[in-house]
C-alpha cells in the first residue's frame, strides 16, 4: 500500500558498537558534560533577597490613580465593573460636596470601590475600559493572607498615595 | 590485657565511630549541593550560612515525626532490619588503616582499630552481610512491592560480590597479602595499586557503585520513586536508619578504594614531610591526605549519579553475569601470567 503522506521515518536500529557496549566512553562525555555545568553560574534568583524585574507589560496589583492636582480620578462611572469577566469590581457613588472639590476631580465620585482580589484574574480589562484613566495594573504581587474576608481590598488599599509637594 | 590498651582502642573506635557519622550526615548535605551545582541551581541555603545547619533540621524532623509500624508486619524483624543495616555499615570501618602509628610520648598508638591479617576478607564478608538488612526491610514490611524491590536488591548485590570478590582476588596476587594495613604500606609514596591493576580498580569501582545502591544501578532506590521499595512502610528514625546507612556504606567503599588502589595515607614526598614533622604530626598528615582521596570518592559517586540514567534489571544482570565476570576472570589470568613472567626473569 502506498502510505499517505511522506512524513514516515524509519528508524535505523543498528546494533551497538563495541565502543558503546562498553559504556565507559559515552559515560566519561557525560561526565565532562556535567562537570561542566558545577562551574557555571547557577540560574536561581535569592528571593526574597534579590527580586526578579517585571516585564513591561506586567499587571499587578490595581491603583486608582489622582490627577495632577491630587483629586481622585475615578468618577464611579461603572465601566470597569461592567467589563471585569470575574465580577470582581463592585463601587457605591456619591454626590461630591462643594467643601471635597479639592479631593474629587467630577460631582460623581465613588464613596465605597472594592475589588475582590480572589475573583480577579488580572486581565487589565477594567484598565482598558475606564474613560478617565483612573485604575491601572502597576502595583506588585498581592501579598497573601489568612481570612478570605481580608483579600476584599477596599480604597484604602487601593487608591495610591496623594502627592506630596516638596 | 592492660587498661591503657582498652582505653586507647575505646577512644580509637569512639573518634571513629563519630567521624564516620558526621560524614555521613554531612554526605547528605553535599549530596544536596552537589546535585544543586551539577543543575545549575543552588541547594540548601536557608538553615545557617549556605546552609550548614541543614543536616541538623533533617536530624530533627527525622525524630520528631511519628513512628508508624504496620499492623500485620513482622513485629521484631520491623525493628530488626534497619538496626542490622546500620550496623554492618558501621563495624565496616574497624579494620581500615587510616594513618601510620602515631607516638604520643612513649606509647605508639596505631591509627587503625585492629589489623586482623585477613582484613579484606571481614570487609567483604561484612558488604554480604549488608544484603540482610535490605532483605529483612522488605520482608518484614508484609508489602508486595516491598518484597519484590528487596528481592531485586538482594539479587542485584550477590551478583555484583562475585565480581568484586575477582577483582580483590587479582589484587592479592600482586599484595601477597589480605591484610588492609600491609596493603597499604606497600603502596608507599606513588606506587599506588591503581598503576600495576587499572582493570581491576575500574571493576572493583562499578561494583562499589552496584553494593551501594548507587546510582546508576539504583533500582532498589527507584521502586521507592515508583511504586515502593524496600523502605516504604518504615518512617521517622528507622527510615533515618536505611538512609544514613546507605551513606555511610559509601563512605566505606570510598576508604575501601582509597586505601587498596590509591594508596591509602600515602602520598608522593611523604618520606621528606615525615622527616620534618616528627611522629606525632606526621602521620596525621597522612591521614589528611586519606581523608582528601574518600571525599573524592564521593564527589565521584555523586557526580556520576547525576549524570547517568539508572540501568534496567535485565541490563544490571547481564552486566553483573555476563560482563563484568568474564572480565574479573581474564583480568586475574593476565595478572598471574605477567607476574609469572617478571619472576621468571
Amino acid at each position: 500500500m502506498e502510505p499517505l503522506t511522506n512524513k514516515k521515518k524509519v528508524l535505523a536500529q543498528k546494533p551497538l558498537t563495541f565502543a558503546e557496549r562498553m559504556y565507559l566512553p559515552a559515560i566519561t562525555k557525560g561526565l565532562s558534560i556535567t562537570i561542566s555545568h558545577f562551574f557555571k553560574k547557577e540560574a536561581t534568583i535569592r528571593y526574597p533577597e534579590v527580586e526578579r524585574e517585571f516585564s513591561t507589560n506586567w499587571r499587578g496589583m490595581h491603583s486608582l490613580k489622582r490627577d495632577e492636582e491630587g483629586r481622585e480620578r475615578c468618577t464611579a462611572c461603572g465601566l470597569c465593573a461592567l467589563s471585569c469577566p470575574a465580577e470582581a469590581i463592585t463601587m457605591i457613588a456619591a454626590e461630591r460636596k462643594p467643601e471635597e472639590k479639592h479631593l474629587y476631580r467630577e460631582e460623581k465620585y465613588a464613596a465605597m470601590y472594592e475589588i475582590n482580589m480572589l475573583r480577579c484574574i488580572f486581565c487589565g480589562l477594567c484598565e482598558e475600559a475606564c474613560p478617565k484613566e483612573a485604575i491601572y495594573l502597576d502595583g506588585p504581587i498581592v501579598p497573601s493572607d489568612y481570612l478570605r474576608k481580608d483579600f476584599i481590598y477596599g480604597k484604602d488599599k487601593l487608591v495610591e498615595a496623594p502627592l506630596t509637594l516638596k | 590485657m592492660e587498661i591503657a590498651f582498652v582505653l586507647e582502642k575505646f577512644i580509637l573506635v569512639t573518634i571513629i565511630f563519630a567521624i564516620s557519622l558526621v560524614i555521613a550526615m554531612y554526605s547528605t548535605y553535599a549530596e544536596r549541593k552537589v546535585a544543586a551545582f551539577l543543575q545549575d541551581r543552588l541547594g540548601p541555603d536557608r538553615a545557617g550560612p549556605f546552609g550548614i545547619l541543614q543536616p541538623l533540621a533533617d536530624g530533627v524532623k527525622m525524630f520528631m515525626k511519628e513512628e508508624i509500624v504496620p499492623t500485620n508486619s513482622n513485629k521484631w524483624l520491623f525493628m530488626v532490619g534497619p538496626g542490622l543495616a546500620m550496623l554492618t555499615a558501621c563495624i565496616g570501618t574497624a579494620v581500615i588503616p587510616w594513618g601510620t602509628a602515631i607516638q604520643i610520648g612513649e606509647r605508639v598508638i596505631p591509627l587503625q582499630v585492629t589489623d586482623i591479617n585477613v582484613g579484606l576478607l571481614y570487609i567483604f564478608g561484612v558488604v554480604s552481610l549488608g544484603v540482610y538488612g535490605v532483605m529483612i526491610g522488605g520482608w518484614a514490611s508484609n508489602n508486595k512491592y516491598s518484597l519484590l524491590s528487596a528481592i531485586r536488591a538482594a539479587s542485584q548485590n550477590i551478583s555484583y560480590e562475585i565480581a568484586m570478590g575477582l577483582s580483590i582476588i587479582a589484587l592479592l596476587l600482586v599484595s601477597g597479602t589480605l591484610s588492609l594495613k600491609e596493603i597499604v604500606e606497600q603502596q608507599h609514596g606513588w606506587h599506588w595499586n591503581v598503576i600495576y591493576q587499572p582493570i581491576g580498580f575500574i571493576l572493583f569501582l562499578i561494583c562499589a557503585f552496584a553494593e551501594t545502591n548507587r546510582a546508576p544501578f539504583d533500582l532498589p532506590e527507584c521502586e521507592t520513586e515508583l511504586i515502593g521499595g524496600y523502605h516504604t512502610e518504615y518512617s521517622s528514625m528507622k527510615l533515618g536508619f536505611y538512609l544514613f546507612a546507605e551513606y555511610i556504606n559509601m563512605f566505606v567503599s570510598s576508604a575501601v578504594i582509597a586505601s587498596l588502589y590509591f594508596g591509602g595515607y600515602n602520598y608522593p614526598g611523604m618520606d621528606w614531610v615525615l622527616q620534618h614533622t616528627g611522629t606525632t604530626i606526621g602521620p596525621l598528615i597522612g591521614t589528611l591526605v586519606f581523608f582528601i582521596k574518600i571525599f573524592a570518592f564521593i564527589f565521584f559517586f555523586m557526580w556520576v549519579r547525576w549524570t547517568i540514567p539508572r540501568f534496567r534489571y535485565d541490563q544490571l544482570m547481564h552486566l553483573g553475569w555476563k560482563v563484568l565476570i568474564p572480565l574479573a576472570i581474564a583480568n586475574v589470568i593476565v595478572t598471574g601470567v605477567v607476574i609469572a613472567i617478571i619472576e621468571k626473569f
